[in-house]
Parts: C-alpha cells; structure tokens; sequence
C-alpha cells in the first residue's frame, strides 16, 4: 500500500526530477548550453583571427594604392569585391552582403515557423521551413562560389619578387597575404559553413517529420524550436564573423 | 460529429498572429544595422572610431538575435545569466589577446632595431 502512496504521488520537490529548471524543457536547455559550448569554439577561432592580426604588420597606405602582399594584413574590402557574373568589377564587399542578407531571412522564417509550431498550425510550419531551408540552400551554395573564387584567385594575382605571379589560395601559400590569412578564412568560414550544412540537413529532417504529422501527433513543435535556437545560433555566429572577418 | 470537432480544434488552432509583428519589427532592424554598417564601410576612414562603430553595431545585431529570435529576453533570469556571464569572460580572453598580439608584434619588430 505505501508503494502505490509513493508512485501516485507527483514528483514536484526540486530534486525530484517532476520540475524544470530554469524553466525551460530538457531539450532546450541542453541546446543551449551546447550552443554555449559552440560560441567558445568561434570565440577561440576569431580570437585567434585578431591575436594573429595583431601580430602582423597592418596596411598604413592609402587604400586605392593598396596590393596583395605577404609582407601585410589585406583589406578585406580588396579581397572580397567579386560578384558572380561580373567579372574584374570592383563590388567591395556586395556579395557579402548578399549573403548576409539571405542568412538573416532565413532567421526570419525560421522564427516565423517556431511561431507557427506555438499556434499547432502544421501548414504554416511547412511553409516557413519550407522557406528557410531554401534560404539556407541559397546561402551554402553562395559559399561554395565565394570558396571557389578565394581559392581559383583574381587574374592579377599576387606579384612575387622574381617577376612571377601567384594566383589563388592553398594552405601554404595565397596571393591576398600572408599565409595565415587564406588559412583563417578557409577555418572561420568552413567551420561556419559545416555548422549551416547540419542546420540545413535538420531543418529537412524536421520539414519531412511535420509533413507526415509526426510533432502534430505528438502534440508540440518543440524540436522546431530546438533547431530554429540551433539554426539562429548560425546566424549569429555569422554576424560575428562578418564583422571581424569582413569589415574590420 | 466528428468532423465538427476537427473543424472545432482547427478554429482554435488558428489564432491570428499576435507575434509575427515582433519578428517583422526586429528583422527590420537587423537590415538597417546592416545597412548602417555598409554606409559606415563606404564613407569612413579605416581606423580605430570605425571599427569600434562596426563592433558596437555587430553587440546590437547579437542582442536581436538571442533577445527575440532566440527567445533568451523571455526565458528564466537564471538562463539568461548563465548563458551571457560565460560569453562576457569569451570577451575579456578576446580583448586580452589582442593585447597580446601587439606585444609579440612589438617585439618582433623592435628586437634587431
């Protein structure tokens, strides 16, 4: 009898596993201190970018003279002026924007299914991941260019001091500066980019999962929830790395 | 009957939207901060001034995103803290090496001088 007493008896102390902390589910609380653990790995990444900014010797000249060499930190602005579909026009800096752009709709979709999954409205939250995972698709097939482009290189190239030129971007060596530089990019960006494949890969996981019903009959949209908290971390980060990476 | 229930449940499913107009408000101010920052990009010297604008802009991006679309300004004080406390300490190991950074640029520069 005193067995039956416990085991009807709702687990509700705070130890005793029938509450929330912090008020927030199981899921969303390990995601975000997932997410947490994340943001240390791209703090440590642009922490190593300005670290090693700071350690190279900065462009002082004016910025229409400026060239590609190894002996300075590039302005970004010079390496990144290139547009698909305009070739050897200077765009400083259009195509990241563009790129910008399509990430922070795509937040805005996101979000918007979130608030669909709330109001238990499935059509709704097809429609916005829908939107969003075509968004994302935009913006990592925008990267494979941008990737294509640093590493293929600009028709000038980088002059060396025996008269050749060196055109591109490897891991050794690239004609936009020093060596580090091409491997900064390469890390920050590619890192960035594998975070947005896996929220691209869970955001069809979870369209094809709200198409056959599976949250509706379940009774919530929390794992939209979980990856939109996921998907907008990806944003975020990108912010990060627009600023530090392309502006500064 | 049945089909009047499911017809009942749809119509209270269907609320109108009373928080797209949130969403809208602050996508609308992530675009303008990212507006102002090109503008700043274009029509500014490269210097000190400029690059402390692009990173007071870029903290007013970050806070958008984690206050309204993360959702974190409406979760428990508790979360909120133990999220930014840790991410305050990212930001004095980032200032500390760029510090850092000078010095060994410094020495390196200085030493065969």
């Amino acid at each position: 009898m005193s067995t039956s007493t416990t085991l009807e008896a709702p687990k509700s102390g705070t130890w005793d596993g029938g509450n929330e902390p912090m008020k927030a589910s199981y899921g969303k609380l390990m995601m975000w201190f997932f997410l947490l653990s994340d943001a240390f790995t791209f703090g440590a990444f642009l922490i190593v970018y300005g670290l090693s900014r700071h350690a190279h010797t900065p462009y002082t000249g004016e910025a229409e003279a400026f060239t590609f060499s190894t002996e300075w930190w590039p302005i970004p602005e010079k390496v990144f002026n290139a547009f698909p579909g305009f070739h050897g026009v200077d765009l400083p800096l259009a195509f990241v924007a563009l790129m910008t752009m399509i990430l922070i709709f795509s937040s805005v979709t996101m979000v918007l299914a979130v608030e669909a999954g709330h109001r238990m409205d499935k059509k709704d939250v097809e429609k916005w991941l829908l939107w969003t995972i075509l968004f994302g698709g935009t913006f990592l097939a925008c990267q494979a260019w941008e990737w294509t482009h640093f590493i293929v290189g600009t028709d000038e190239g980088m002059l060396l001091p025996d008269g050749s030129r060196y055109y591109g971007a490897s891991m050794a060596f690239n004609q936009y500066g020093p060596p580090l530089f091409a491997n900064l990019f390469f890390f920050i960006t590619g890192f960035h980019g594998f975070h947005v494949t896996i929220g691209w890969v869970l955001l069809l996981v979870a369209f094809i999962s709200t198409v056959n019903g599976v949250y509706h009959k379940r009774g919530h949209y929390e794992m939209v929830e979980k990856i939109g908290l996921y998907w907008h971390f990806v944003d975020l980060v990108w912010v990060f790395v627009f600023t530090f990476f392309y502006l500064i | 009957m049945a089909h009047h229930i499911e017809n009942d449940f749809q119509q209270t499913a269907e609320i109108p939207k009373p928080q797209t107009k949130a969403i809208w408000r602050t996508f609308f101010i992530l675009v303008g901060l990212t507006a102002l920052e090109f503008l700043f990009a274009f029509t500014m010297d490269a210097g000190t001034a400029r690059n402390a604008i692009f990173i007071i802009l870029t903290i007013f991006k970050a806070f958008y995103i984690v206050a309204e679309f993360m959702h974190l300004k409406h979760e428990a004080k508790s979360l909120i803290w133990s999220i930014i406390i840790p991410l305050a300490l990212v930001v004095w190991l980032m200032v500390a090496l760029l510090a850092e950074g000078s010095y060994y640029y410094e020495s390196i520069t200085n030493y065969f001088k």
